[in-house]
């Protein structure tokens, strides 16, 4: 009950804030052009074009929807601490999980209706082109729910931030390195050390799940499931494949839980 | 049941005693004021009674229920000293979702913000507020329930004078309706006719707990005596009463209470020389002094 109403409150400021309106229009606008641009070899392929949009989709989505996750989540407790309205809040009789978990679902929904629009701006762009014959629409239903897992990781990693800095400011850099870090650093890393190993035991053993252990990573390998589009889109898919389908998706589960859990646990240590 | 029941609180931060052994206990409808300096310990206590910051030591208990639990919370208002809400939101929505949070009708909120003078500015953003419009959203989301105990942190500061007094009218509806107030302030003259009982914090701990009345007497200070005399009488009436000449035509005496009904009949029997006499008890502000000073002696 207590939830709804935090979620409730959230989701007006999110509208006031205008974030809803940035993601929308991010979304938007990167899944029109990546469509419109990626549909044009199809023919050649002889490639369902909805795969081909999601596939260009998800390489953008990687860097897209972590940073609006973060954006949304990261001052969430450190801004009401700093604003001093959260001191007030906590004297009213709902319990922190409560005012988590609420923030949680409208910081998802004002993401899935981002992620939601973009994806069927796609699906319209994709049916006006090319017309409905043998359209896949897996690939779509998929890359939705696994950038929405996504975004949910980064939501929970923002809240974490959050609760243990206290200062916004603060926050917004920390979230930004992770980001950093997350979608584009860890990968170089990777790549370097497969380099260098040449083929030996952290090829084979240690790379594939240090692969899937970043929800950026799993969600790309999810989405990119073929050897040669994956390989050409990333470089590291044909070893990082070797990890399957079922621990990617324990990846994207278990980061929005385990993170959500660690932030709670870092809020409820705060005296505001 | 006993509204409040606070007994040997303390809170230690380090090295700093910010509360010592503090008891204190609060009636359904008694309007306590909280008294003290910056740093008294005020802030700590009633951030204590909400469950905001763990004691040290010591028990408190709101409506029988531990502070911070979940019927402790609902059955309290709290005014925070500067209360800040969100700029993007209107008054309006912003006491909505408060009494969503207490579980009160939506419509206990409108009535709330009419009550308080903001019914005009309710669909305003916040951030469009003066100081004294934010406070007057605190006292409105403090009154939600309505609370069976209030907790009013510096709640006058930022009002101008006609806001202090319709506040005042608000505190004694509560209490007349059974609420029980405990109020902490720095403007005490205000506070002399509006309180029941006065709490006085120094340095952490409790100096005094009595009706003003009460505490007037254990302090025996003087009571002020400004007597007026005619132009020609001035003279007659300073050397019969001694005391010090003001403005040439008053006499300002100084006595112990015990003494004062004796020298008023002397001042009587002076007859037509004598055209008026003020009677000033000792103010809550030279009370104050005298029991934070005395406390600061006693260390």
């Amino acid at each position: 009950m207590y939830i709804l109403t935090i979620a409730r409150m959230e989701l007006l400021l999110a509208r006031r804030n205008m974030w809803v309106a940035t993601s929308v229009l991010l979304m938007a606008l990167f899944n029109t052009v990546l469509t419109l641009a990626g549909g044009a070899p199809s023919g050649d392929l002889g490639v369902d074009p909805l795969t081909i949009a999601a596939t260009s989709i998800t390489t953008l989505s990687v860097y897209l929807i972590p940073l609006i996750g973060l954006l949304l989540s990261f001052d969430a407790i450190s801004g009401e601490a700093e604003r001093g309205t959260l001191a007030l809040s906590l004297t009213y009789p709902l319990s922190r999980g409560e005012i988590l978990l609420g923030k949680f679902f409208a910081h998802l929904l004002v993401l899935a209706f981002a992620i939601a629009v973009g994806l069927g701006l796609t699906l319209v762009l994709t049916v006006w082109k090319h017309g409905t014959d043998g359209l896949s629409y897996a690939p779509i239903g998929w890359l939705f729910i696994t950038s929405l897992a996504l975004g949910a990781a980064f939501i929970g990693i923002g809240y974490l931030v959050s609760a243990l800095v206290r200062q916004t400011g603060v926050a917004s850099g920390i979230v930004i390195v992770i980001w950093l870090a997350c979608v584009v650093l860890y990968d170089l890393g990777l790549l370097g050390a497969l380099v260098a190993d040449g083929g030996g035991t952290f090829n084979i053993s240690v790379f594939p799940w240090l692969l899937v252990a970043n929800p950026a990573d799993a969600f790309r390998l999810i989405n990119m499931p073929t050897e040669t589009v994956s390989t050409l889109a990333t470089g590291l898919g044909a070893a990082g494949a070797a990890s399957g389908l079922a621990s990617q998706i324990a990846s994207l589960v278990l980061w929005p839980v385990g993170t959500l859990l660690l932030a709670w646990a870092a809020f409820r240590r705060i005296e505001p | 049941m006993t509204a409040l029941q606070i007994n040997t609180l303390s809170k230690t931060y380090g090295e700093v005693r910010a509360v010592r052994a503090v008891s204190l206990a609060l009636q359904p409808g008694e309007r306590l004021a909280l008294l003290g300096h910056n740093g008294a310990g005020k802030t700590t206590l009633i951030r204590m009674i909400l469950g905001l910051t763990t004691p040290t030591s010591g028990e408190i208990q709101v409506l029988g229920a531990a502070p911070g639990s979940a019927k402790a919370r609902a059955a309290v208002g709290y005014l925070p000293e500067s209360a800040a809400f969100n700029g993007v939101l209107s008054g309006r929505e912003q006491l909505h979702h408060f009494a969503r949070l207490k579980g009160a009708p939506v419509k206990s909120a409108d009535d709330l913000l009419d009550r308080v003078g903001l019914s005009a500015a309710a669909d305003r953003r916040i951030r469009t507020y003066s100081k004294g419009m934010r406070q007057r959203v605190g006292l409105a989301q403090a009154l939600i329930g309505p609370p069976e105990l209030i907790l009013l942190d510096e709640p006058t500061s930022g009002l101008d004078p006609i806001s202090r007094h319709e506040f005042y009218d608000i505190v004694d509806d509560l209490s007349h309706a059974g609420t029980a107030v405990l109020l902490s302030s720095h403007a005490l003259t205000e506070l002399e006719s509006r309180t029941d009982r006065i709490a006085i914090m120094s340095k952490g701990s409790l100096v005094a707990n009595d009706s003003l009345d009460a505490l007037r007497d254990a302090a025996a200070l003087s009571i002020r005596l400004n007597v007026t005399a005619t132009p020609d009488g001035a003279d007659r009436v300073s050397n019969a009463l001694g005391g010090t000449r003001i403005n040439g035509q008053s006499v300002l005496l100084e006595c112990m209470p015990e003494q004062k009904m004796p020298l008023l009949g002397q001042i009587m029997a002076l007859g037509a020389d004598v055209t008026d006499v003020a009677v000033a008890s000792a103010s809550l502000e030279e009370l104050y002094r005298h029991y934070s000073a005395s406390q600061a002696e006693g260390r």
